[in-house]
């Protein structure tokens, strides 16, 4: 089956207090899947370096930060349909995760983290006798 | 595909004109309260760009998050560019259950229109951390020229 991309507008985050700096921040459109194994959390984050990207986790909260390079403003804009700025999104995970474990790589501007589910919270089989 | 004169398909109904009006009153108060902000109006087709251009050169800027170069196909004429790809996601194995799927996969297929004709042969093009920017050298004739006046 052929599909096509269709555009969506970057959502941009209101501010919660003041921010130190005047530019947009915007959430990333994530995509978050599990195996039996870790639950996985892909983000689009163009324009962020590795060095950009602020992963946080405390009481099951989940927290990313993405940083873009400050643009140089000499060019004469003739068109402009996106505006760039930095990400930032938050989750609650339901999940128990391996804090020590958890990997995050950042390619093409896609990030992608890994959080491995705890021992304890990896789901078992449970067979019901029969009485 | 229709190639559109790249200011037309903004200003035709009314309620995009009423989205216009939104957006000069936004700008407005930004201005005010001092902040300098360009109008971003889209074109409703993936995926949105940018185009800037200095004396020499027409800049366009895209952002497509896990595109590389290989999935790119871009086509520059005298003035327009064609940007075509593909976007692969698919399910990443076996055993996999999504709780959020956000992120869009898929083929796309945009024309640009540029506010002056280009060098198609020396187009550069690079993709860097999700973003692909092209720079395209303006022709000959369109360069601004500086004319010398001489004092006797």
């Amino acid at each position: 089956m052929e599909t096509n991309l269709e555009l969506r507008g970057k959502k941009e985050m209101e501010a919660k207090g003041e921010l130190t700096q005047r530019r947009p921040v915007f959430i990333p459109a994530v995509d978050i899947f599990e195996n039996n194994e870790a639950l996985v959390l892909i983000a689009d984050m163009p324009g962020v370096t590795n060095e950009g990207v602020e992963i946080h986790l405390e009481d099951g909260e989940l927290t990313l930060r993405g940083r873009v390079a400050e643009e140089q403003q000499s060019l004469n804009p003739v068109y402009t349909e996106y505006r760039s700025g930095d990400y930032y999104r938050s989750f609650t995970l339901s999940n128990v995760i391996d804090q020590q474990k958890i990997e995050a790589s950042m390619k093409n501007g896609i990030l992608k983290i890994i959080l491995p589910k705890a021992e304890a919270a990896k789901p078992r089989h449970i067979t019901v006798k029969a009485g | 595909m229709a190639i559109l004169r790249w200011r037309d398909p903004f200003e035709t109904t009314a309620f995009t004109e009423l989205n216009r009006l939104q957006e000069e009153m936004n700008m407005l108060f930004d201005r005010f309260f001092g902040e300098q902000r360009t109008p971003v109006r889209n074109a409703g087709v993936f995926p949105a760009v940018n185009v800037a251009q200095d004396a020499d050169n027409v800049y366009i800027t895209a952002e497509l998050p896990g595109i590389s170069g290989k999935d790119l196909d871009i086509t520059v004429e005298e003035e327009s560019v064609l940007i075509k790809g593909e976007r692969r996601g698919g399910p990443e194995g076996e055993d996999v259950s999504y709780h959020r799927r956000e992120r869009g996969e898929g083929k796309f297929s945009r024309t640009v229109a540029l506010p002056t004709r280009v060098v198609a042969e020396s187009t550069t093009a690079e993709t860097r951390d999700g973003i692909l920017k092209l720079t395209l050298p303006k022709a000959e004739e369109v360069k601004p020229k500086k004319i010398e006046i001489k004092v006797d």
